[in-house]
């Protein structure tokens, strides 16, 4: 419960620019209902009437003068009713579509929010769902609410009150009939929410199941075992049948209860009122039971309708508790106040040790000191998972150090904020993704005021102008989600074409050429090397060759820095330089024996 | 991702809703007599409602001392006395019971239609998942998973709709329109046909105000898709926006679509909420017009005499009973009517549901005309006999059709391509005229550049795919004469993304042949190199492993479906070792493990480093789907073609 009363509190600021119409669309809800609830007592109160002139032998057209003008009231009750409800509908409409507007738009701000730390602790898709999904389900219940949450509990209240205006002798069947079908809807539920947790439980079941098979088709299929996967399925939707059945079958008891109640209610008011009028012991008439029976309608469907939101309200929980999470989710890394620029390109790592996970000390980088200098081209190798890439997302900030320093042009990068030290920070990162839209467009997005000119010369330092410009449509070539209309290989040149556009001091390059082939990846280097002499270079490879030229090449191994120096220092002295050098380059070498 | 999932469907219509239908009643059928008697308790349910409001019209009269007319009957059946006291009592249990009968009435059905309901759906997701495993692969190629789990879980869920909700709703609104109609005309036929009135005012309104809201609807549901999906795109590329402090204009861009679909959203929603009142109050002003002219009719029958009037018209028989119950009526009437509106939308919904999971039943399967098997078999006097033991000896059982003879040729592992094209998609050649051979024991390497077409090759070898033109011989027989499952189970795959099963790691290694001993799937993992860093995990060989083994690294992973390998002991493997995403030094290890697996079995291999090709019996550079270059290393290596300069480093594999 507390964590749905502070979720209310998280989404409140959702609510600016929604609470006048939140605030006025109960008022005409309330017309609505007030209208609604006064029309059986007019009924009632002609029935009586006419009973009356009956008796007193009135002619057709003195009933007619003294109907006649009830009904004409109650048809204008009718008009303006429907104006309310028709206000509230468009009000209700205004507030839940602009609340919803902005809770997607607070929870997409805040995932931007998000550091890397942030982002991994999600995934993507869960991120995708929240913003989606989540979002629309929580939205569905506000707009209930505000249509139905006023207009159902203030119909029970005017419609019990009536019942004990109009029938006093018979309003008692109402607080025995209330109460007993509360209780026992509220057991319902109470017995209902388990079950339906677990079946959702169930659920996620089946999608992993399917999802394993889809993505391990061709595994089955390769060893034959479809048969085996269709008994494991059958366990599944089992599971999910029977976990189904025992939520739903509950529900099942909630309709025909209500009726039960209803009836029973009814069948009291005939009985005991009948009675009470044949024996002559009330000054109950036929009106007014006439409008009991309609009021007992009024007051069991608004109950039904609040256990309605109730079941939706518990449904969308789940959503609520995952939209909870991205706003309960600190965003770890906010950007320092500077207001230095960054002019030079110079990095150190002071006794700098990470562990991804807070609190940790499973360092996934220890005791890391380095030097770089500005302008220098700094090649790292090493093995997979051992570090390399966390090391320079700290450069950028993308994590922060768990202890140490890290420092930018003798700054810690702290001190900065995130936007002027990614700016000058270049990172084009190892599973790097163009966006939809022109590659123009996914240029700009280093810069936007960025000319046509310095595109094409960014792309042509990157090796990207030639294949741009063999399209039919050059720089407005449409990229399509994710770049797919690019090969593996473009699309690294063109994300660093799109770096060199920020016109950073430092670019890092994390395995960002490996689908490139050798020669292109050689001029790319003459590049940067030639073109980018006051920008300090640092590239993550695999191959030895993509960074054999470089001033100094950092070797990390098991998190730790386990050498550095450049390629003949290291090729003297380090053991695991030479292993890779040997599994790599030996074959060219002998290659070389049979040419030469 | 599980795009699209229902927000986007909402408003689709099936393309054939009624063969759709026919179809999802097909599924009813084992349930025939419980559905039966879900009818007929629904009728139960709905008579009790109507009966009950009608059995108020002698109570009321008995009340008012009025006479009863054409219930004089049930009076005189259940209080013969005669007397008022004892009438109206009787009539109140009579009352009672009609609404017991109600109530258990739909207790019954509600009861019938989720047990029906949860079975039917089962067996939907069951015929849809045994289906999907039968499919091609090709049929995988075409769409997204998101796409095809959507129907496990949405569609399935619109179904379900139809099943549990709309049909009862249907069966028990028409019983009502019917019951009520009947029940108001035997009541009072003058205010029978006011009612009808307000029925046909309603239908209009509905008509304008309904077409209007699914006009904005489905606009509402396009901008909401484009809203979703430009999540989708900037959430997958998070980090890189992050690195480009793009935040700002990436907020800038959603609000425009978030505001896009408000508007629409908002034009939707007015429409769609004004239902209920309009609906409600123009019931209202009906009710208002009922109970003026029930007045009315009550006074000129009991005033006789006044025929001459204007009001003359109106002198139908009616009592106050049957007024007051005509009141209930005709504020019930319109209750089915909305109800059935809804449920035809609703039902629309639930077909394209059910037709997109037919979809699924009704692509076609592989198709398999093979008729070779694989047998046990054993040698006697030189002579192959197929036999039920285990001998661990195979043969295929080829049965000629023209002579009638049955022959048996031994399983050794002999591939060969005699001029293979083949396109994924027609018009776009893949493999144009390959032709190679792979002797019993022989290492055949592939090279080239990605899109080459080396998978290609591998994946037709096991049929995933057929051939446009050409043969492929496994010991001499055409494959396409193999059954499929008995060619697959002779050959093993080692691929590229090593995908795992939730379960043990034990469970995992034993997928590769479901009968061996703990023992034998220790041993492949000994000769997979996977023994010592499984027996280091918290559980050793009994270790879970999550969705696609996430709780292990991409190498470990690798050596386990290497050890799969292992076990299925196949004679002829292919292994996709693309091993770019894992470092040089874990990559050693995997190829020792290769290595062992290699022993005496003939191989494809799809190399992607030049060191590991380097001792293969031939080597095959391919280029744009063909053979540019084949023979051993040495051979290339003198030729100076494009092996020479690929393996001297003037032009690199991705």
């Amino acid at each position: 419960m507390t964590k749905q009363k502070s979720f209310f509190s998280e989404i409140m600021p959702s609510l600016k620019g929604c609470w006048l119409v939140t605030l006025l669309c109960p008022v005409f809800m309330l017309g609505e209902v007030v209208l609604e609830v006064l029309i059986p007592m007019m009924m009632g109160e002609m029935i009586d009437k006419v009973q009356t002139l009956l008796e007193q032998s009135a002619t057709a057209d003195v009933v007619f003068a003294e109907i006649g003008a009830t009904c004409l009231l109650m048809v204008i009750m009718s008009v303006v009713s429907l104006g309310c409800g028709f206000a509230g509908a468009a009000l209700s409409a205004r507030g839940g579509t602009t609340f919803a507007r902005n809770l997607r738009n607070d929870v997409f701000s805040r995932i931007q929010s998000f550091s890397f730390y942030n982002i991994d602790k999600f995934q993507t898709s869960s991120l995708v769902t929240r913003c989606t999904t989540d979002v629309t389900n929580i939205q569905m219940v506000y707009t209930m609410l505000i249509r139905i949450c006023f207009r159902a509990p203030s119909m029970l209240i005017f419609a019990t009150i009536m019942a004990f205006v109009r029938g006093g002798d018979l309003a008692w069947i109402f607080a025995v009939s209330l109460p007993v079908l509360g209780t026992v809807i509220g057991i319902l539920m109470l017995k209902a929410y388990p079950r339906f947790s677990k079946m959702l439980k169930k659920f996620d079941k089946l999608n992993e199941n399917v999802q394993e098979n889809l993505t391990n088709i061709r595994v089955v299929k390769s060893f034959v075992r479809e048969e085996t996967e269709k008994q494991k399925f059958f366990n599944t939707v089992t599971d999910v049948m029977n976990s189904q059945y025992s939520a739903e079958i509950l529900m099942v008891f909630v309709m025909p209860i209500m009726q039960l109640v209803m009836y029973m209610t009814r069948l009291a008011m005939v009985g005991i009122g009948g009675n009470m009028i044949l024996i002559g012991s009330t000054s109950l008439t036929v009106g007014a039971l006439s409008s009991l029976l309609t009021y007992t309608v009024q007051i069991l469907s608004s109950l039904m309708m609040i256990a309605m939101i109730l079941v939706n309200v518990t449904t969308s929980r789940a959503s609520a508790e995952r939209l909870d999470e991205i706003f309960k989710e600190v965003p770890d890394i906010t950007g320092g106040d500077s207001t230095e620029k960054i002019e030079s390109g110079s990095i150190s790592f002071k006794n700098v040790n990470f562990a991804y996970a807070k609190d940790s000390d499973n360092y996934v980088l220890s005791d890391v000191n380095l030097e770089i200098k500005s302008g220098e081209t700094v090649g790292i190798i090493g093995g997979t998972g051992e570090g390399k890439s966390t090391l320079v997302q700290l450069i950028a900030r993308l994590y922060d150090v768990s202890t140490g320093e890290v420092l930018v042009d003798g700054r810690n990068v702290k001190d900065y904020p995130l936007k002027t030290l990614r700016d000058a920070v270049a990172m084009v990162l190892q599973k790097n993704l163009l966006f939809s839209g022109t590659i123009e467009e996914n240029m700009r997005w280093g810069n936007p005021d960025t000319t046509q000119e310095q595109i094409e010369d960014a792309c042509k330092k990157a090796q990207a102008h030639d294949f741009v410009t063999s399209f039919p449509d050059g720089y407005q070539t449409e990229l399509g989600q994710g770049g797919v209309n690019v090969s593996g290989g473009q699309k690294q040149r063109l994300c660093i074409a799109r770096a060199l556009l920020k016109d950073p001091k430092i670019i890092i390059l994390d395995d960002s050429t490996s689908a490139v082939d050798t020669a292109t990846d050689e001029k790319i280097r003459y590049q940067f090397e030639h073109g980018l002499k006051n920008v300090t270079k640092i590239i993550i490879a695999q191959r030895i060759a993509s960074i054999q030229n470089s001033d100094k090449i950092v070797v990390i191994d098991n998190g730790k820095i386990a050498d550095v120096g450049n390629h003949d220092q290291l090729i003297e002295r380090c053991e695991i330089y030479q292993e890779v050098f040997a599994s790599q380059v030996k074959g060219k070498e002998e290659g070389g024996d049979v040419n030469g | 991702m599980a795009r699209g999932g229902g927000f986007q469907k909402g408003m689709e219509k099936p393309k054939n809703a009624k063969a759709t239908f026919v179809r999802l009643m097909s599924y009813l059928k084992p349930y025939l007599g419980k559905m039966i008697c879900m009818v007929l308790l629904i009728v139960l349910a709905s008579l009790a409602n109507i009966l009950q409001t009608m059995v108020l019209e002698p109570i009321i009269n008995v009340i008012k001392g009025e006479p009863l007319g054409a219930y004089q009957w049930l009076a005189d059946l259940v209080a013969p006395s005669g007397e008022k006291m004892h009438q109206f009592w009787a009539l109140v249990i009579v009352m009672l019971s009609i609404q017991l009968c109600g109530v258990l009435g739909s207790l019954g059905y509600n009861w019938i239609s989720t047990r029906v309901t949860t079975k039917v759906l089962r067996q939907l997701r069951l015929d849809m998942f045994s289906h999907m495993e039968d499919l091609p692969i090709s049929y995988f190629d075409q769409r997204t998973h998101g796409e095809i789990m959507s129907t496990y879980t949405n569609d399935t869920g619109m179904v379900r709709e139809l099943l549990a909700g709309s049909f009862p709703s249907i069966v028990q609104s028409a019983i009502l329109v019917c019951g009520f109609v009947v029940a108001m005309l035997i009541n009072n036929w003058l205010l029978t046909l006011v009612c009808f009135v307000q029925i046909g005012a309603n239908a209009l309104l509905v008509k304008f105000v309904g077409g209007n809201a699914r006009k904005y609807f489905a606009r509402q549901q396009k901008s909401l898709a484009e809203v979703n999906g430009y999540v989708e795109e900037i959430c997958a590329g998070q980090k890189v926006v992050k690195v480009f402090t793009h935040e700002p204009q990436v907020l800038e861009e959603f609000d425009k679509r978030n505001n896009e679909y408000r508007k629409n959203a908002f034009k939707s929603n007015v429409f769609g909420n004004s239902f209920g009142p309009i609906i409600n109050n123009v019931s209202h002003i009906f009710y208002a017009i009922i109970v003026a002219l029930g007045a009315l009719m009550l006074v000129n029958a009991d005033k006789t005499t006044n025929t001459f009037s204007l009001w003359g018209v109106f002198s139908v028989a009616i009592t106050t009973g049957s007024w007051v119950s005509f009141l209930e009526f005709s504020r019930r009437f319109s209750n089915p009517f909305s109800q059935l509106a809804q449920v035809a939308t609703s039902i629309m919904g639930s077909l394209a549901g059910g037709e997109r999971v037919f979809q699924i039943i009704d692509e076609k399967a592989e198709e398999d005309e093979g008729y070779v098997t694989l047998v046990n078999c054993k040698e006697v006097d030189g002579q192959i006999q197929e036999t039920t033991e285990r001998t661990h000896q195979w043969a295929w059982k080829h049965f000629h059709k023209a002579d009638g003879t049955t022959t048996y040729v031994p399983l050794k592992g002999d591939i060969e391509f005699e001029d293979v094209t083949f396109s994924y998609v027609e018009g776009k050649v893949v493999l144009k005229n390959i032709s190679l051979y792979a002797k019993p024991g022989q290492k055949i390497a592939l090279v080239g550049s990605t899109g080459a077409g080396k998978t290609t090759i591998t994946n037709l070898i096991n049929r995933f795919y057929p051939l446009d033109k050409g043969k492929i011989r496994y010991d001499g027989i055409n494959v396409e004469k193999i059954a499929k499952d008995d060619l697959r189970r002779s050959l093993a795959m080692v691929l590229q993304d090593t995908h795992l099963f939730t379960g043990t790691v034990m469970e995992n290694i034993r997928y590769g042949r479901l009968d061996a001993t703990d023992q034998e799937c220790i041993e492949a993992s000994k000769t997979a190199n996977a023994h010592f860093f499984i027996s280091h995990l918290p559980d050793g060989y009994d270790t879970m492993l999550t969705a696609d083994g996430a709780n292990l690294s991409q190498g470990q992973r690798q050596l386990i479906s290497i050890a799969r390998a292992a076990v299925a002991d196949p004679p002829v493997l292919i292994l996709d070792e693309a091993t770019s995403s894992i470092d040089t030094r874990t990559e050693r290890l995997i190829e020792k493990g290769m290595d062992a697996l290699m022993q005496g079995r003939t191989v494809f291999v799809i190399a992607h480093r030049l060191s590991t090709v380097r001792n293969s019996d031939a080597i095959m550079v391919m280029e744009k789907g063909e053979i540019i270059e084949r023979g051993t290393h040495d051979q290339l290596i003198e030729q100076k073609g494009q092996y020479y300069r690929l393996y001297t480093g003037a032009f690199e594999l991705d």
